[in-house]
Formats: C-alpha cells, sequence, structure tokens
C-alpha cells in the first residue's frame, strides 16, 4: 500500500469552533476522523481539499504544498489532487450518471496510473445505472456514483465526508461494502468522516479523534477505542475491545461460526462469507463481558474463556469499573460495577472467567 | 441604424433583442455577484436594482435625459465618439431600456443562482473545475429555469415601456417611435382603428409569452418533484 504523508498545521476560528490542528499524518490505507458534531472534522476536510482558508498554518501531501499562509501559497480547490465525496453526494442533476462520471473524467490528470474508467464501473456496479437522469437514483446509489465521480478524479488522497450519514441502515449496509473494498482496490490512501465508532472500527485502521478543533489521540485504531482517557469524548462509542481470531468452521444448524481466539473456542452468530482458516478481527463490547472466579455451568452464555485479570479501571465516581483480561496474547475488556469488583475481590494478576455474552465480526484481516 | 425605417412592430422588436441581448451580459455578472456576496455593498447595489420597479417611469425617463443629454459628460462623451446624440436615437432608447429592464433580468436570475447555492459549485471544484469553468457548465445549467425567466421577462417588459421611452426617445418614426408609443399617437389623433390592431397584438404577444413561461416553470417544477 501506499503511504503519504499529510502534513497538518492549521488554525481558523469561528464563533463556536477554534480550530488548531498540529499532526503529522501517515496516510495508508483508510484513516478515521473521529470526533462529536461541532468538533471540526468537516472543517478540517474542507480546509485540506481547499474549500475553505485557515487563518495560518501548511496543509501540504508529500512534497506537494498547498497551502502555507507564511509563504503566500494557497493552491485553489480544483488545482488539489483530492477527491472529495460529500454527505449528500452533490450529484449534478442536470446531467445523467454517465455525464457526473464524465465530468470528472474529463478533468482529471491521465499520467496518474491505475484508475479506469471500466474498472471503476464495474468496482461500483454502475453499468447498470449509466443512462439514469441521477435525480431518480436512491441514496445508496446516488452515494456509489457520488464515490465513483471522485476516483475519477485520480485523487492522490480520498476524502468521504460521513458518506453514510444520510442514509438509512438498510442502504447503509448496502454501501458499506464498497466503502470497505475501494480505497484498497485502487490503493488510495482515504480519510473518513464520521461520528459512528461501529462504521469506523469496520473501515478504518488507524484513527484521529478530534474534539473541541484539536486532535486527541491519533493511532490505530484496536488501540484508541480501548483507551479509557478518550471515554469523555467518545462518550457514545461502546467501549469494547477488537481481537484477532481464527475462522475453524461453520455450523449451519444452529447458524454459528467457530472460530478460535488465542487456543481457547469462542462461538458467534454465522458469517458465511468467512473461509475457514481466515484470520478475522471481532469486536467485542466491555458491557457484554461478565466475570466469574470460578468455571460457572447451567447457564446460558455459551462463551466463557480462561482469563487472567491485567488491571482494574475505576470510571470516575460513576458506580462502574473497567476491568482489563488477558488470555494469551488478546485482551478483553469487561464493563463491571464497583461493587461487583469489591464483592467478588478481583484483584490484578488473579485467574478468572469471561463469560462473554455477545461477539461480532468487524472485518477480514488481510 | 442600418435598417431604412423600420415601422413601430419591427423598431420595438429590435429594442427588445438588444435590450434582452446587452443585459444578460450585464445582468449575470451582477446577479452572480448579488447572489453571493457577503459584502456590505450588497444591500445598496441591491436597491439600486431595484429601483427601476418602484420610480414612476417619468422620474427615470428625466433623469436619463439629464444624464444622456450633449450637455452632460456621458452625453458629450457618446456625442464626441458616435457623432450623435444619444437623447432621441435608437441608441438612447437601448439605453435606457437596460436601465429601467435591468431589474427583470437580475432578480430572476439571482434567485436562480441563489437556488443552486454553494454545493454544486464546490463538487465542481473538487472534481477539477476551476469557477468559469463551473459556472458554465454547473451553475448555469441549473439556473436554465432562471435564465427562462429572465430572459422572457425583461424581453416583455421592454416591448411594453412607455413612460421612459416617450421621455427618452420622443416619437421618431424608424427610430423611437415604438408600439406603446405608435398606440398613444393613433390615440390621441383618435385613429382607434390602427389603435387597435396595435393594442391586440401586443395583448395576445403578452398573454402568449407569459404562457409559455408559466407552462415551461411548470413542467420544470415537476421535473424537479419527480
Amino acid at each position: 500500500m501506499s503511504v503519504d504523508v499529510l502534513s497538518l498545521r492549521a488554525r481558523l476560528s469561528y464563533p463556536q469552533l477554534e480550530l488548531d490542528v498540529r499532526e503529522e499524518l501517515s496516510l495508508s490505507g483508510v484513516t478515521a476522523l473521529f470526533g462529536p458534531s461541532g468538533s471540526g472534522k468537516s472543517t478540517l476536510l474542507r480546509l485540506i481539499a481547499g474549500l475553505k482558508t485557515p487563518r495560518a498554518g501548511r496543509i501540504a501531501l508529500g512534497s506537494e504544498v498547498w497551502f502555507d499562509s507564511r509563504s503566500g501559497v494557497n493552491v485553489p480547490a480544483h488545482c488539489r489532487s483530492v477527491g472529495f465525496m460529500f454527505q449528500d453526494s452533490r450529484l449534478f442533476d442536470h446531467l445523467s450518471v454517465k455525464g457526473n462520471l464524465e465530468f470528472a473524467d474529463k478533468r482529471s490528470s491521465r499520467d496518474a496510473p491505475g484508475i479506469v474508467w471500466q474498472d471503476v464501473v464495474a468496482a461500483l456496479d454502475l453499468e447498470a445505472l449509466l443512462e439514469r437522469r441521477s435525480r431518480s437514483l436512491s441514496g445508496g446509489e446516488r452515494q456509489r456514483v457520488a464515490l465513483a465521480r471522485s476516483l475519477l478524479t485520480r485523487p492522490r488522497l480520498l476524502m468521504l465526508d460521513e458518506p453514510l450519514s444520510a442514509l438509512d441502515d438498510k442502504r447503509k449496509a448496502e454501501i458499506l461494502p464498497y466503502l470497505e473494498r475501494i480505497p484498497r482496490h485502487f490503493d488510495i490512501p482515504t480519510i473518513f468522516v464520521s461520528h459512528a465508532l461501529d462504521e469506523i472500527v469496520q473501515l478504518a485502521g488507524s484513527m484521529i479523534v478530534l474534539a473541541e478543533g484539536r486532535v486527541q489521540a491519533y493511532g490505530p485504531t484496536a488501540a484508541i477505542v480501548e483507551r479509557l482517557d478518550l471515554q469523555p469524548i467518545t462518550g457514545r462509542l461502546e467501549a469494547g475491545v477488537l481481537v484477532h481470531a481464527r475462522v475453524r468452521g461453520h455450523d449451519s444448524r444452529l447458524a454459528l461460526t467457530h472460530v478460535d481466539l488465542d487456543g481457547q473456542p469462542l462461538k458467534m452468530p454465522i458469517v458465511k462469507k468467512l473461509a475457514v482458516g481466515e484470520t478475522v478481527r471481532l469486536r467485542i463490547p466491555a458491557r457484554d463481558v461478565a466475570v466469574a472466579v470460578s468455571k460457572p455451568g447451567g447457564i446460558s452464555i455459551r462463551n466463557v474463556l480462561a482469563a487472567k485479570i491485567e488491571r482494574i479501571a475505576v470510571d470516575g465516581d460513576s458506580a462502574f469499573t473497567e476491568v482489563f483480561m488477558t488470555l494469551r496474547s488478546a485482551r478483553i475488556r469487561a464493563r463491571l460495577t464497583r461493587d461487583a469488583v469489591e464483592k467478588l475481590n478481583l484483584t490484578a494478576g488473579m485467574p478468572v472467567f469471561a463469560l462473554i455474552k455477545s461477539v461480532s465480526f468487524d472485518r477480514r484481516i488481510v | 441604424m442600418i435598417l431604412h425605417e423600420p415601422g413601430p412592430l419591427l423598431l420595438t422588436l429590435i429594442l427588445a433583442a438588444s435590450t434582452t441581448t446587452i443585459l444578460l451580459v450585464l445582468g449575470t455578472p451582477l446577479a452572480w455577484w448579488l447572489a453571493s456576496t457577503r459584502s456590505r455593498l450588497k444591500p445598496v447595489v441591491e436597491a439600486v436594482t431595484a429601483l427601476p420597479l418602484v420610480l414612476p417611469p417619468t422620474v427615470l425617463g428625466f433623469y436619463l435625459l439629464v444624464v444622456m443629454s450633449p450637455a452632460s459628460p456621458l452625453g458629450k462623451l457618446w456625442v464626441e465618439a458616435v457623432g450623435e446624440a444619444l437623447t432621441f436615437s435608437f441608441s438612447g432608447l437601448v439605453a435606457a431600456s437596460v436601465v429601467y429592464s435591468l431589474p427583470f433580468m437580475v432578480q430572476p436570475l439571482a434567485s436562480a443562482f441563489k437556488t443552486v447555492g454553494r454545493a454544486p459549485l464546490e463538487a465542481a471544484a473538487s472534481l477539477r473545475a476551476s469557477p468559469l469553468d463551473a459556472f458554465f457548465t454547473v451553475a448555469v445549467p441549473l439556473s436554465a429555469q432562471g435564465f427562462l425567466t429572465a430572459v422572457v421577462l425583461t424581453f416583455a417588459h421592454t416591448v411594453g415601456e412607455f413612460g421612459v421611452v416617450l421621455m427618452v426617445g420622443g416619437n421618431i418614426p424608424g427610430r423611437t417611435k415604438v408600439i406603446s408609443i405608435a398606440v398613444y399617437e393613433h390615440v390621441e389623433t383618435l385613429r382607434y382603428s390602427e389603435a387597435h390592431v396595435l393594442s391586440a397584438g401586443l395583448v395576445i404577444f403578452a398573454f402568449c409569452v407569459l404562457s409559455i413561461v408559466y407552462s415551461l416553470n411548470r413542467r420544470g417544477a415537476a421535473a424537479h418533484v419527480r
């Protein structure tokens, strides 16, 4: 995968927002830009795209400087090799689907290799839609066309501004696989704005957490979603862990997929598309994990894993604690009441059983 | 004028066509500016643009007469350049019509541009279209309805003007005697049958034009709903 460094130093003030970002982003694959609404996510994206001008700073992709307040450089939006997919798709309603794609295709630099019309149309399944008026498309179809259109500008960087937020769950499920596949297929570094953590863990290998106009954290998604100190910001995100497991087989009668997590068996609702032997990333929400000091019997929870408590963190003044456990190398996290921790005398280093009520498939690991 | 003594009908059509063409060129950038600017001057410019709507044609005509007279700096400049006075000439009539019909071009265009908004233009910029490119390939086609309304209203309004024409152009056959003036003259001289022909023609013309505009607008709206 290609890696590009996006160097960001930008300041901007609004009545409600003071944006101040200094970060060097090594963009490869999908990077999520996460933050509560009003945190400046879209503004930051617009600054990168040149749709908005910072008060001061410097924005550069690799050796290409797009903005530098000190030397007076401000490359206009249409000269920056950024593909921008808007939340509301912004297709041109006076053109057909084909016309929309041609608009981008005609104006893009042909010397950028790798992106061919037929390939884009095929990858987004647009062949049947080409002659349609863009006005007649469904929300999901519009987003597919918008994604294809931004790809055809042959960008060095693809930016998706909350591409799923305007869609209902059914349409979301329809477009997600494309968002997952396209950046990898065309090998374009992608920044994906979202305030939905479930989307991020599914799509992005790394993430940036933005709050009140400042970058609070930047790093691998799996590491960031586990960080307790970010919870005030990521409040809405359901705390949990991402673990890697190997698929052992499917049981179609009970609709289960068996996986192997650090040598221990784990059952989850069947995901038929997974092949035996494949490594997958799973998500285990902390609130769906309970802890027992001895192996329980006669219980409906089917996933009972032997683990060891690594540490116990109190969550502020609340009634809850976060209990971090390790298997062999994988970590599991449980959200327990302080009361339970006290009554069971849970301490670091103690061997316990993690009772896992739900596991969900997150993404494949390639 | 190259044309040899055109009658009131032809003269009116030429006047309306020239006025519309000139206003299309001048009014489009002005409407664009009004639709997109955040300048503090905007309300002032808007008010000036709308003045011809509220002022009596005689007031407008009076000032235009003053400004265009060979005694004024502008009128003098025109005489030096062209060799004839702007007042009581066809060129003067066109100039006056441009001022008089300005709001009919600018207001529909500005509101169409405002409806299109910034979003499609940002999309165009993200697709490598320069601002001028985006204007012609995105803003103009998306404002087609507004352009149609503006052109038809400007044309029709110019055909129908009377007061300003009388003040600035007088009543010179083949040069400034347009339909509305001819009707006035026929009535004054009690030649009612001639007045009837021209008036009825104008009523039918106005009715047809407005019917076409409204039906096209309806179709455009229906297409949007679909």
